[in-house]
Formats: C-alpha cells, sequence, structure tokens
C-alpha cells in the first residue's frame, strides 16, 4: 500500500520532466532518422521515401566530403595539440599544488574555456589578421614572410585548431588535476625510495594510472572537435558577408543544405553520419576502458 | 639532546652540504616550474587582455608595434560607435532572459528527476534512467534541424521561448544531481519523515532541495555559461535582428562590410568582461561542475 503510494508520487513527479524530454529530445532525435530516410524538400510537396539515397548521394557529394574532411583533420588536430599539453600543465600545477599562484594558474587557463565563443574568436581574429595582426609583425621581426592565416585553405584549418585548442585546454587541465589527485600517494612514495626522479614517475606512474581519464578528454575533445562550427564561422568568414566560405565544417554544410537549400531530409542524413561518427568514439571509449578492466 | 641519545648518530659536514644542493636543487626546480605556468598562464589569457585593451584604442594605434596593452590615450569611440550601430544591449538582454529561464528550467528537471532516479528505484524509474544517459551522447547538432521545426510549428521562432525549447533540460545535470541524491542523503533520514506523516512532496521541498543546494548551484553555473556560450541553435532560431542573443549578433555583425577592428573589439569586450567576473565570482561552483563531469566513467 504504501509502495504503491510512492511509485504513484515518483510517476507524477517524472511526468512533466518527462513529457519536456520526449518532446525535445527523443522525438527530435527520432526524427532525424527519419528524414534521413525521405526525400524530405521544404518546397516540394511530395516528400517520398528513398531508402538510403541520400547517403549515397552524400558519398559523391564534394562539399560535404570536404566538410567531413576538414572537420575530421581539426577534431585530431584538437586532440593532438591538447592533451599532451594538458598533461603536462596539469602535472606542474598538480606539483605546485600547496604554492599561493595554484589558484592563480587553474583559473588563467580555463578561463578561455569558459568565455563566450564569439568574443574570444574575434580575439584570434585579430591576432591571425593579415594586416593588422601581431602575428604576422612578429613573424616580419624575424625575418619570415607575413602569411595571409585567414585566407589561405590550409593557414585557415590550422588557425580554427590554434582557436579550438586554447579553449579545449582549461577543460582538459581541469579534468587531468583532478585525475592526479586521485592518484594513490603511497605508490609515488614508494617509487621515490626506488630512486624515481619526478620525470620518471611521471612517465611510467602517472601516465598510465591515468590512461582511463586520457581516453576520456580525448573522446570529449574529440566530439566537441566534430561539432566545431562557430570558431569556423567567425575565423573563416571575409568581410564580404560569405560566412564560412574558406573551411566548411560538417554543421555548416549541414545547416546551409537545410536552410539555403531546403533540402531537410538530405540535411538529416549528414546529422546521421555526424552520430555515428560520435558513437563510434563512444563505443571505442568503453571497449578500450572494458579491456583495460580485464587485464 | 645530542648529549644523552647514544643512537643519534652526527651527521658528518659532507652529508649536511649534501641536503643543503638537494634542497636548494628542489627549490630551484619549482621555481622554474613556476615561471613556465607563469608564461602559459599569461600566453592563455593575452588574446582577451589585447581584446579588451583593443576596444579601447584609437584605429591609428590599432596599427602600432608592438601593441600596447594599456592604451597610451584610451577613447570610448568604439564603444560609442558600436552601441549607436547596433541594438547591443539589447542582444545582451536577450541572451541574459535565455540564460536565466534555460538555468531555471534545468535546475528544476533536474532536481526533480535527480531524486525520484536516486531514490525511488523502481524498474520503470531504472528503465526510464537509462534512457536519459543513452541521449546524453547524442551532440545537440545532430537533432537541431527537426527541433527548429517543432519550434517553427509552435511558433515560436525569433522568441527567447524558442531559443529555451533547445535548453530546457540537460542529462548531465539529472545525472549530477542523482549522484549526489545518492551519495549524501541517507534513506533513514527519509524514512523518518515519512513515519513523522510527512507528504512526498513535503519532503523533497524541504528535505531534499536543501541538502542539495552545492550541487544544484554548481549545475546553475554550468547551465548558465552554456545558454549564455550557445551558438548553433540560436544562429537557426533567432533570425531577426531583435532576437539575436549575443553571440549571434556579435557573428553577423563582424561579418559586416564596414566593421573596424576597433568596434568588434569594443563589443566583444562589453561581452566579456561581465562573463570574465561572473566566471571568477563563482569559480568553486564552476570547477566543482565540470571537474564531475570528468568522473562519469
Amino acid at each position: 500500500m504504501l509502495k504503491r503510494k510512492r511509485w504513484i508520487f515518483a510517476i507524477l513527479a517524472i511526468l512533466p520532466t518527462l513529457a519536456i524530454f520526449a518532446y525535445v529530445r527523443l522525438y527530435p532525435i527520432a526524427d532525424t532518422l527519419r528524414l534521413s530516410l525521405f526525400k524530405w524538400d521544404i518546397l516540394s510537396k511530395n516528400k517520398p521515401f528513398v531508402g538510403l539515397a541520400n547517403f549515397r548521394e552524400l558519398m559523391g557529394d564534394h562539399l560535404f566530403l570536404d566538410a567531413l574532411v576538414n572537420t575530421t583533420i581539426i577534431a585530431f588536430g584538437v586532440l593532438i595539440l591538447t592533451i599532451p599539453m594538458a598533461l603536462i600543465i596539469a602535472a606542474l600545477i598538480f606539483h605546485r599544488t600547496r604554492s599561493r599562484m595554484a589558484g592563480f594558474y587553474e583559473t588563467a587557463i580555463f578561463i578561455p574555456h569558459v568565455v563566450s565563443l564569439v568574443p574570444a574568436a574575434m580575439a584570434w581574429k585579430w591576432i591571425f589578421d593579415a594586416r593588422l595582426g601581431p602575428l604576422n609583425a612578429l613573424l616580419t621581426f624575424f625575418g619570415i614572410p607575413a602569411q595571409s592565416w585567414l585566407f589561405d585553405p590550409v593557414l585557415s584549418v590550422i588557425c580554427i585548431i590554434v582557436l579550438c585548442s586554447w579553449q579545449a585546454l582549461g577543460y582538459a587541465v581541469l579534468i587531468y588535476i583532478v585525475g592526479f589527485k586521485n592518484l594513490p600517494v603511497s605508490l609515488y612514495e614508494a617509487a621515490k625510495l626506488d630512486g624515481a626522479s619526478g620525470p620518471q614517475s611521471f612517465w611510467y606512474l602517472s601516465i598510465p594510472m591515468l590512461k582511463p581519464i586520457t581516453l576520456y578528454v580525448s573522446v570529449v575533445t574529440l566530439v566537441s572537435g566534430f561539432n566545431v562550427y562557430a570558431q569556423a564561422f567567425v575565423l573563416a568568414s571575409d568581410a564580404q558577408g560569405a560566412p564560412g566560405r574558406q573551411v566548411r565544417v560538417l554543421v555548416l554544410d549541414m545547416l546551409e543544405n537545410s536552410f539555403r537549400n531546403y533540402r531537410v531530409g538530405y540535411a538529416a542524413s549528414e546529422a546521421v553520419v555526424l552520430l555515428v561518427i560520435v558513437l563510434a568514439l563512444t563505443l571505442i571509449q568503453f571497449s578500450m576502458l572494458r579491456e583495460r578492466g580485464k587485464a | 639532546m645530542t648529549t644523552n641519545s647514544v643512537n643519534y648518530i652526527e651527521p658528518t659536514t659532507e652529508e649536511l652540504s649534501e641536503g643543503v644542493r638537494l634542497r636548494r636543487r628542489k627549490r630551484a626546480i619549482n621555481f622554474a616550474i613556476d615561471v613556465f605556468l607563469i608564461v602559459v598562464s599569461i600566453l592563455m589569457l593575452l588574446p582577451l587582455v589585447f581584446l579588451v585593451a583593443n576596444a579601447f584604442k584609437t584605429p591609428a594605434e590599432m596599427l602600432s608595434w608592438p601593441p600596447t596593452i594599456i592604451p597610451r590615450d584610451p577613447t570610448l569611440a568604439n564603444f560609442s560607435a558600436v552601441l549607436g550601430e547596433t541594438p547591443l544591449l539589447r542582444w545582451i538582454g536577450n541572451s541574459i532572459a535565455f540564460a536565466v529561464m534555460s538555468t531555471i528550467a534545468i535546475v528544476a528537471t533536474s532536481a526533480i528527476a535527480g531524486y525520484i532516479f536516486g531514490k525511488f528505484r523502481f524498474r520503470t524509474m531504472n528503465i526510464l534512467f537509462a534512457l536519459f544517459l543513452a541521449t546524453a551522447i547524442v551532440p545537440f547538432e545532430v537533432y537541431m534541424i527537426p527541433l527548429y521545426f517543432q519550434a517553427k510549428s509552435l511558433g515560436i521562432l525569433n522568441s527567447v521561448w524558442g531559443l529555451l525549447l533547445g535548453y530546457l533540460v540537460m542529462s548531465f545535470g539529472i545525472f549530477l544531481i542523482r549522484q549526489n541524491v545518492i551519495h549524501s542523503i541517507p534513506d533513514e533520514l527519509l524514512e523518518a519523515a515519512r513515519i513523522d506523516g510527512a507528504g512526498e512532496f513535503w519532503i523533497f521541498l524541504h528535505i531534499v532541495l536543501p541538502l542539495l543546494r552545492g550541487a544544484l548551484g554548481a549545475l546553475a553555473v554550468l547551465a548558465f555559461f552554456q545558454a549564455w556560450t550557445a551558438f548553433a541553435w540560436p544562429m537557426i532560431v533567432a533570425t531577426t535582428r531583435t532576437s539575436y542573443t549575443i553571440e549571434v549578433g556579435l557573428a553577423l555583425f563582424q561579418t559586416g562590410f564596414t566593421v573596424d577592428l576597433g568596434r568588434l573589439s569594443a563589443a566583444s569586450a562589453t561581452v566579456l568582461i561581465p562573463s570574465i567576473l561572473l566566471f571568477v565570482i563563482l569559480r568553486r561552483n564552476f570547477v566543482q561542475g565540470v571537474a564531475s563531469t570528468g568522473l562519469k566513467e
């Protein structure tokens, strides 16, 4: 009787949240999957089922493939730049954790992660600016020819990677510091007694022990890298108001197909590709963690 | 002490100097680490510092090399130009309204759902919780196009309500509160209240919520910053000049033909300074919230 009453309360309490959740999460996710199988153009009345035709078309779509390649390069570029730096910086901050400056280090490195994307990107736009930017001024000072950073297709991808890494670093450092704090102190003391130096215990103890954290941070970094949009929009748009022409990324291509070309079904199939990438990355993370658990 | 302790061995001068040498070495290493970390910290902050500095510079000074951190003759011209050309304050207002409402919605839904999933572990509830968790992996960008059409059919495009539609619930928030409920609210406490005749809703309001204050605070800060920095969703939902959030407004403003860096910096600084201040004030809450995202494996 009592249990029944509690059950009714639980259902009633969860119902509003569940309804909202179903409406703003479950339904649109299911709808994305459904739309990807339809030729669903806003302008035409007929919205026929086309099976996997959208996906077949994607495989031959230059703009999409371009976007996929760019996005992949950006995501992995950010990963390669961020993880080693974050690991080293976190180790050093953890080493100096009792100094008065530790709070300052953490805050300074974390601030780029919390500030709004667009104003932060604006700061970098100035740095990379071909005419006014300090980067080129610095390069010419050292006798290196100035580059048009944001107009060259290869260089502008590098610029986006730098901007994204600058933002991702703070998060990775923070998570690593938490990881360091959870490592058993006794192990380090034992290593020290055996004569291990600081760098040695970092290399042979910290790195292997932090592997689950590294996996987690890597997947988070990669996933947010695959969702890159604002950074490319701000950095790689030119003054004439043709945003994102220089560096195509997946989200941009998706939005253009949906809202400029009115091909919603096609855009949904791109979203499904994005989802598959993210799911694959998450599955890799879980399976690697499980392997570790067995060993 | 040395006089009557038999086992005490006087360290030789060599051993003493060895100890001093080691200690000195350790201090030198720590000093080098501090220097390195200070340089890294300054480099991380430098772009933002320059952005704020540029906002106060005259066009001539913007071109000077090396760039100055403290403008030689600071001017507010950039700010007045931006405020005259764009409804910047309106955009900031939109962003604040959106972020505050989203925070309230996320805190409310997470508190209730987190409590129910943490303490009412019937089979149905566990299945529902698994469902919430599973969708957490799906990035917002994947399902925002269908969500856009839902907003459209509700007739709430170009309004705060439309923005809010995408940011009503947060799977991670529910997870965070559930963890806290499990770890910091003992069953005995709830049972005692029930025996005293308290209703379930009264218990939630007067016992559970006060105990969750810390976690809800951390979640509120996370939710606020999440909405404040949202980009893709506001970009497609808010398409009229008066309904832009600050992020969208700035992003579109900077594509304008006649815009110079001074005014862009002024607009950006107007947004940055309050959000950095807010962050520094709420740092502990924020760090606690973000740090707990890393513990969910």
